[in-house]
Protein backbone atom coordinates (compact mmCIF):
# COMPACT_ATOMS: atom_id res chain seq x y z
CA UNK A 1 0.00 0.00 0.00
CA UNK A 2 1.41 3.20 -0.88
CA UNK A 3 1.66 6.00 1.89
CA UNK A 4 -0.86 8.28 0.19
CA UNK A 5 -3.35 5.24 0.17
CA UNK A 6 -2.73 4.13 3.78
CA UNK A 7 -2.79 7.74 5.06
CA UNK A 8 -6.48 7.89 3.35
CA UNK A 9 -6.98 4.59 5.26
CA UNK A 10 -6.00 5.50 8.31
CA UNK A 11 -7.93 9.22 8.34
CA UNK A 12 -11.23 7.01 6.62
CA UNK A 13 -11.42 4.54 9.40
CA UNK A 14 -10.21 6.90 12.25
CA UNK A 15 -13.50 8.81 10.98
CA UNK A 16 -15.45 5.78 11.19
CA UNK A 17 -14.65 5.30 14.56
CA UNK A 18 -15.09 8.97 15.57
CA UNK A 19 -18.75 8.62 15.00
CA UNK A 20 -20.50 7.83 18.21
CA UNK A 21 -18.28 7.99 20.60
CA UNK A 22 -19.63 11.30 22.20
CA UNK A 23 -21.96 9.90 23.84
CA UNK A 24 -20.01 7.10 25.25
CA UNK A 25 -17.32 9.65 26.67
CA UNK A 26 -19.88 11.93 28.01
CA UNK A 27 -21.68 9.02 29.71
CA UNK A 28 -18.37 7.72 31.78
CA UNK A 29 -17.22 11.04 32.58
CA UNK A 30 -20.29 11.53 34.55
CA UNK A 31 -19.77 7.87 36.60
CA UNK A 32 -17.73 8.08 40.24
CA UNK A 33 -16.14 5.27 41.96
CA UNK A 34 -18.72 3.25 43.99
CA UNK A 35 -17.37 1.21 46.18
CA UNK A 36 -18.44 -2.47 46.74
CA UNK A 37 -20.17 -2.10 43.36
CA UNK A 38 -18.70 -3.79 40.94
CA UNK A 39 -19.25 -6.94 38.44
CA UNK A 40 -19.43 -9.90 40.74
CA UNK A 41 -16.68 -12.34 40.92
CA UNK A 42 -14.78 -10.40 38.34
CA UNK A 43 -11.95 -8.49 39.64
CA UNK A 44 -13.09 -6.45 43.39
CA UNK A 45 -12.25 -9.13 45.85
CA UNK A 46 -9.14 -10.71 44.50
CA UNK A 47 -7.31 -10.14 48.11
CA UNK A 48 -8.48 -13.35 49.22
CA UNK A 49 -10.03 -13.58 52.29
CA UNK A 50 -7.47 -13.80 55.78
CA UNK A 51 -7.48 -16.12 58.00
CA UNK A 52 -10.33 -18.68 58.86
CA UNK A 53 -11.29 -21.07 60.65
CA UNK A 54 -13.29 -22.93 58.25
CA UNK A 55 -10.61 -25.01 57.24
CA UNK A 56 -10.03 -26.73 60.67
CA UNK A 57 -11.16 -30.08 59.02
CA UNK A 58 -8.67 -33.00 58.41
CA UNK A 59 -9.79 -33.23 54.93
CA UNK A 60 -6.52 -32.77 53.10
CA UNK A 61 -6.36 -32.72 49.27
CA UNK A 62 -2.56 -33.65 49.15
CA UNK A 63 -2.37 -36.62 46.52
CA UNK A 64 -0.54 -37.41 43.73
CA UNK A 65 -3.17 -39.55 41.83
CA UNK A 66 -6.49 -38.06 41.65
CA UNK A 67 -8.84 -38.05 39.15
CA UNK A 68 -10.59 -35.21 37.56
CA UNK A 69 -14.74 -35.00 37.76
CA UNK A 70 -15.87 -32.71 35.39
CA UNK A 71 -18.70 -30.94 38.11
CA UNK A 72 -18.57 -27.53 36.87
CA UNK A 73 -19.71 -25.72 33.82
CA UNK A 74 -16.53 -27.70 31.62
CA UNK A 75 -19.13 -30.33 31.57
CA UNK A 76 -21.16 -28.33 29.28
CA UNK A 77 -18.34 -27.22 26.86
CA UNK A 78 -16.74 -29.63 24.24
CA UNK A 79 -14.19 -27.56 22.65
CA UNK A 80 -11.40 -29.68 20.83
CA UNK A 81 -8.37 -29.43 20.41
CA UNK A 82 -7.80 -26.47 17.61
CA UNK A 83 -7.10 -27.75 14.15
CA UNK A 84 -4.23 -25.50 13.82
CA UNK A 85 -2.34 -27.58 16.51
CA UNK A 86 -1.35 -24.47 17.97
CA UNK A 87 0.93 -26.10 21.37
CA UNK A 88 -0.14 -25.41 24.70
CA UNK A 89 2.06 -23.12 26.94
CA UNK A 90 4.03 -24.52 29.94
CA UNK A 91 4.71 -28.26 30.60
CA UNK A 92 4.23 -30.90 32.57
CA UNK A 93 7.71 -30.91 34.24
CA UNK A 94 6.63 -28.09 36.88
CA UNK A 95 4.04 -29.97 38.45
CA UNK A 96 6.53 -33.08 38.35
CA UNK A 97 9.20 -31.26 40.09
CA UNK A 98 7.16 -30.35 42.40
CA UNK A 99 5.12 -33.02 44.15
CA UNK A 100 6.65 -34.87 46.95
CA UNK A 101 8.85 -38.07 46.43
CA UNK B 1 11.71 -24.27 71.09
CA UNK B 2 13.85 -25.98 69.08
CA UNK B 3 12.62 -26.08 65.90
CA UNK B 4 14.03 -24.66 62.88
CA UNK B 5 12.53 -22.53 60.11
CA UNK B 6 13.16 -24.90 57.59
CA UNK B 7 11.91 -27.77 59.70
CA UNK B 8 8.30 -25.73 60.23
CA UNK B 9 8.06 -24.48 56.68
CA UNK B 10 8.74 -28.18 55.03
CA UNK B 11 6.01 -29.33 57.66
CA UNK B 12 3.78 -26.64 57.31
CA UNK B 13 3.59 -27.54 53.45
CA UNK B 14 3.50 -31.01 53.64
CA UNK B 15 0.76 -33.07 55.86
CA UNK B 16 2.62 -36.13 55.43
CA UNK B 17 5.27 -34.88 57.59
CA UNK B 18 5.08 -35.59 60.98
CA UNK B 19 4.38 -32.37 63.40
CA UNK B 20 7.93 -31.14 64.04
CA UNK B 21 9.37 -32.50 67.43
CA UNK B 22 10.06 -29.43 69.71
CA UNK B 23 7.24 -27.33 68.78
CA UNK B 24 4.90 -27.05 72.13
CA UNK B 25 1.74 -25.33 73.08
CA UNK B 26 0.80 -22.92 75.85
CA UNK B 27 1.22 -25.51 78.68
CA UNK B 28 4.53 -26.75 77.37
CA UNK B 29 3.45 -30.45 76.36
CA UNK B 30 3.66 -31.38 72.19
CA UNK B 31 1.81 -29.19 70.16
CA UNK B 32 0.09 -32.26 68.10
CA UNK B 33 -2.68 -31.09 66.49
CA UNK B 34 -2.45 -28.00 67.10
CA UNK B 35 0.26 -27.66 64.49
CA UNK B 36 -2.07 -29.67 61.86
CA UNK B 37 -5.12 -27.51 62.66
CA UNK B 38 -2.73 -24.53 61.65
CA UNK B 39 -1.43 -26.43 58.67
CA UNK B 40 -4.43 -27.36 57.25
CA UNK B 41 -5.45 -23.54 57.82
CA UNK B 42 -2.44 -22.34 55.86
CA UNK B 43 -3.38 -24.64 52.67
CA UNK B 44 -7.65 -23.46 53.09
CA UNK B 45 -6.80 -19.70 53.33
CA UNK B 46 -4.73 -19.97 50.39
CA UNK B 47 -7.07 -22.00 48.48
CA UNK B 48 -9.77 -19.45 49.11
CA UNK B 49 -7.73 -16.58 47.83
CA UNK B 50 -6.87 -18.85 44.80
CA UNK B 51 -10.69 -19.61 44.53
CA UNK B 52 -11.25 -15.80 44.34
CA UNK B 53 -8.74 -15.30 41.92
CA UNK B 54 -9.51 -17.14 39.53
CA UNK B 55 -13.18 -17.44 39.19
CA UNK B 56 -13.85 -18.50 35.82
CA UNK B 57 -11.35 -21.32 36.09
CA UNK B 58 -13.31 -22.49 39.34
CA UNK B 59 -16.53 -22.62 37.55
CA UNK B 60 -15.67 -24.49 34.36
CA UNK B 61 -13.77 -27.66 36.88
CA UNK B 62 -15.91 -26.59 39.72
CA UNK B 63 -15.12 -26.83 43.35
CA UNK B 64 -14.00 -29.96 43.83
CA UNK B 65 -11.67 -30.38 41.09
CA UNK B 66 -10.06 -26.55 41.55
CA UNK B 67 -9.62 -27.23 45.43
CA UNK B 68 -7.71 -30.54 44.72
CA UNK B 69 -5.18 -28.60 42.01
CA UNK B 70 -5.34 -25.13 44.07
CA UNK B 71 -4.08 -28.07 47.36
CA UNK B 72 -1.24 -28.91 45.05
CA UNK B 73 -0.49 -25.16 43.74
CA UNK B 74 -0.40 -23.34 46.86
CA UNK B 75 1.93 -26.41 48.91
CA UNK B 76 4.47 -25.92 45.82
CA UNK B 77 4.21 -21.72 45.23
CA UNK B 78 3.15 -20.88 48.40
CA UNK B 79 3.41 -16.98 48.57
CA UNK B 80 6.54 -14.89 48.08
CA UNK B 81 4.77 -11.67 49.32
CA UNK B 82 2.14 -10.84 51.88
CA UNK B 83 -0.33 -8.85 49.27
CA UNK B 84 -2.37 -11.31 48.66
CA UNK B 85 -4.05 -9.51 45.62
CA UNK B 86 -1.11 -10.43 43.69
CA UNK B 87 -0.76 -14.02 44.67
CA UNK B 88 -1.49 -16.99 41.87
CA UNK B 89 0.55 -14.99 38.61
CA UNK B 90 1.93 -18.29 37.83
CA UNK B 91 -0.85 -20.39 38.41
CA UNK B 92 -2.18 -20.07 34.93
CA UNK B 93 1.56 -22.04 33.86
CA UNK B 94 0.82 -24.27 36.62
CA UNK B 95 -2.80 -25.40 35.38
CA UNK B 96 -1.42 -25.71 31.28
CA UNK B 97 1.20 -28.54 33.66
CA UNK B 98 -1.36 -30.04 35.14
CA UNK B 99 -1.78 -33.22 33.79
CA UNK B 100 -5.28 -33.88 35.12
CA UNK B 101 -6.23 -30.65 33.51
CA UNK B 102 -4.79 -31.52 30.30
CA UNK B 103 -8.07 -32.79 28.20
CA UNK B 104 -9.32 -29.14 29.24
CA UNK B 105 -7.14 -27.46 26.89
CA UNK B 106 -8.46 -24.21 27.29
CA UNK B 107 -8.33 -24.03 31.24
CA UNK B 108 -4.62 -22.21 31.26
CA UNK B 109 -5.85 -19.00 28.65
CA UNK B 110 -9.07 -18.97 30.76
CA UNK B 111 -6.82 -19.06 34.05
CA UNK B 112 -4.36 -16.00 32.15
CA UNK B 113 -7.96 -14.57 31.68
CA UNK B 114 -9.05 -14.44 35.29
CA UNK B 115 -5.34 -13.22 36.12
CA UNK B 116 -5.06 -10.13 33.24
CA UNK B 117 -8.71 -9.15 34.98
CA UNK B 118 -7.49 -8.88 38.27
CA UNK B 119 -4.07 -7.10 37.25
CA UNK B 120 -6.40 -4.88 35.12
CA UNK B 121 -8.08 -4.16 38.28
CA UNK B 122 -5.07 -3.36 40.30
CA UNK B 123 -3.11 -1.38 37.97
CA UNK B 124 -2.28 2.43 37.85
CA UNK B 125 -5.00 5.02 36.90
CA UNK B 126 -5.21 7.12 34.05
CA UNK B 127 -6.69 10.11 32.14
CA UNK B 128 -8.20 7.97 28.91
CA UNK B 129 -7.98 8.99 25.52
CA UNK B 130 -10.54 11.65 24.39
CA UNK B 131 -11.51 10.67 20.89
CA UNK B 132 -11.58 14.50 19.68
CA UNK B 133 -7.49 13.75 20.28
CA UNK B 134 -7.82 12.42 16.85
CA UNK B 135 -9.72 15.26 14.98
CA UNK B 136 -6.67 15.91 12.69
CA UNK B 137 -5.23 15.88 9.77
CA UNK B 138 -3.64 12.41 8.19
CA UNK B 139 -0.12 13.80 8.72
CA UNK B 140 -0.51 14.07 12.50
CA UNK B 141 -2.55 10.52 12.24
CA UNK B 142 0.53 8.63 10.81
CA UNK B 143 2.69 9.79 12.96
CA UNK B 144 0.24 9.53 16.35
CA UNK B 145 1.39 7.56 18.93
CA UNK B 146 -1.11 5.97 20.55
CA UNK B 147 -0.59 4.14 24.59
CA UNK B 148 -2.64 1.62 26.12
CA UNK B 149 -3.87 2.24 29.46
CA UNK B 150 -1.78 1.03 32.24
CA UNK B 151 -5.18 -1.26 33.03
CA UNK B 152 -5.21 -2.46 29.54
CA UNK B 153 -4.26 -5.70 28.58
CA UNK B 154 -4.13 -7.85 25.93
CA UNK B 155 -4.71 -11.71 25.65
CA UNK B 156 -4.22 -14.20 22.42
CA UNK B 157 -5.76 -17.29 22.76
CA UNK B 158 -5.77 -19.86 19.97
CA UNK B 159 -9.26 -21.08 22.18
CA UNK B 160 -12.74 -19.52 22.02
CA UNK B 161 -11.42 -17.50 24.90
CA UNK B 162 -14.19 -14.46 24.62
CA UNK B 163 -16.89 -16.82 24.42
CA UNK B 164 -16.13 -18.96 27.36
CA UNK B 165 -15.90 -16.18 29.68
CA UNK B 166 -19.15 -15.09 28.03
CA UNK B 167 -20.60 -18.46 28.49
CA UNK B 168 -19.90 -18.53 32.25
CA UNK B 169 -20.76 -14.96 33.30
CA UNK B 170 -23.77 -13.61 30.97
CA UNK B 171 -27.19 -15.34 31.36
CA UNK B 172 -28.09 -16.91 28.06
CA UNK B 173 -24.73 -16.70 26.29
CA UNK B 174 -23.86 -19.07 23.76
CA UNK B 175 -21.92 -22.16 24.08
CA UNK B 176 -18.16 -21.37 22.95
CA UNK B 177 -17.57 -22.75 19.38
CA UNK B 178 -14.06 -23.78 18.52
CA UNK B 179 -11.88 -21.04 17.21
CA UNK B 180 -9.67 -18.98 18.16
CA UNK B 181 -10.01 -15.21 20.04
CA UNK B 182 -8.38 -12.46 21.20
CA UNK B 183 -9.66 -10.50 24.33
CA UNK B 184 -8.90 -6.83 25.01
CA UNK B 185 -9.45 -6.01 29.05
CA UNK B 186 -10.07 -2.57 29.34
CA UNK B 187 -11.38 -0.71 32.85
CA UNK B 188 -13.47 2.13 32.37
CA UNK B 189 -15.64 2.32 35.02
CA UNK B 190 -13.22 1.10 37.68
CA UNK B 191 -14.59 -2.39 36.88
CA UNK B 192 -12.05 -3.97 34.08
CA UNK B 193 -14.28 -5.90 31.47
CA UNK B 194 -13.45 -8.32 28.84
CA UNK B 195 -13.97 -7.57 25.00
CA UNK B 196 -13.67 -9.27 21.71
CA UNK B 197 -11.09 -8.13 19.97
CA UNK B 198 -11.34 -7.84 16.08
CA UNK B 199 -8.63 -10.20 14.01
CA UNK B 200 -5.31 -8.71 14.04
CA UNK B 201 -6.40 -5.87 16.81
CA UNK B 202 -4.03 -7.92 19.31
CA UNK B 203 -1.12 -7.60 16.82
CA UNK B 204 -2.08 -3.70 16.71
CA UNK B 205 -1.89 -2.84 20.11
CA UNK B 206 1.09 -4.85 20.88
CA UNK B 207 2.72 -2.43 17.84
CA UNK B 208 1.42 0.74 19.25
CA UNK B 209 2.39 -0.71 22.98
CA UNK B 210 6.29 -1.36 21.40
CA UNK B 211 5.76 2.90 20.96
CA UNK B 212 5.02 1.86 16.87
CA UNK B 213 2.49 5.03 15.29
CA UNK B 214 -0.13 4.87 13.51
CA UNK B 215 0.96 3.92 10.53
CA UNK B 216 3.75 1.63 11.73
CA UNK B 217 0.90 -0.42 13.76
CA UNK B 218 -1.34 -0.70 10.34
CA UNK B 219 1.52 -1.92 8.60
CA UNK B 220 2.56 -4.58 11.08
CA UNK B 221 -0.89 -5.48 11.74
CA UNK B 222 -2.26 -5.86 7.84
CA UNK B 223 1.19 -7.93 7.55
CA UNK B 224 -0.30 -10.62 9.77
CA UNK B 225 -4.00 -10.03 8.90
CA UNK B 226 -5.22 -8.20 5.83
CA UNK B 227 -8.54 -8.18 6.93
CA UNK B 228 -7.74 -6.17 10.23
CA UNK B 229 -10.36 -3.18 10.49
CA UNK B 230 -8.98 -0.50 11.83
CA UNK B 231 -12.51 1.31 12.02
CA UNK B 232 -13.77 -1.68 14.29
CA UNK B 233 -10.94 -1.86 16.34
CA UNK B 234 -10.12 1.32 16.99
CA UNK B 235 -14.09 2.26 17.74
CA UNK B 236 -13.82 -0.52 20.80
CA UNK B 237 -10.57 1.01 22.24
CA UNK B 238 -11.95 4.28 22.28
CA UNK B 239 -15.06 3.35 23.87
CA UNK B 240 -13.45 1.08 25.96
CA UNK B 241 -10.97 3.83 27.01
CA UNK B 242 -8.32 1.48 26.24
CA UNK B 243 -5.67 4.28 25.94
CA UNK B 244 -4.38 7.04 28.39
CA UNK B 245 -4.15 10.17 27.11
CA UNK B 246 -1.72 11.70 24.90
Amino acid sequence: MSNTMKSVAIAGAVAAALVGQSTTTAEAAAKEKCYGVSLAGANDCAAGPGTTCAGTSTVDYQGNAWTLVDAGTCAEIELPAMADGTPREGSLEELSRDLPA
Amino acid sequence: MTVSQTEFRTALLDPQRAVPAGLQDASSGPAGARFSVYRNNVVHSLTEALATAFPLVRKLIGKTAFDQVAGLYVRSHPPVSPLMMFYGDSFPDFVAGCEPLAHLGYLADCARLDLALRQSYHAADATPLAPEALQTGPDTLMAMHLHPAPSTRVLRSSWPLFDLWRFNNVENAPKPAPGAQDVLITRPDFDPLPHLLPPGGAEWFRALSDNASLSQAQTIATENTPSFDLAATLSLALSTQAFAAL
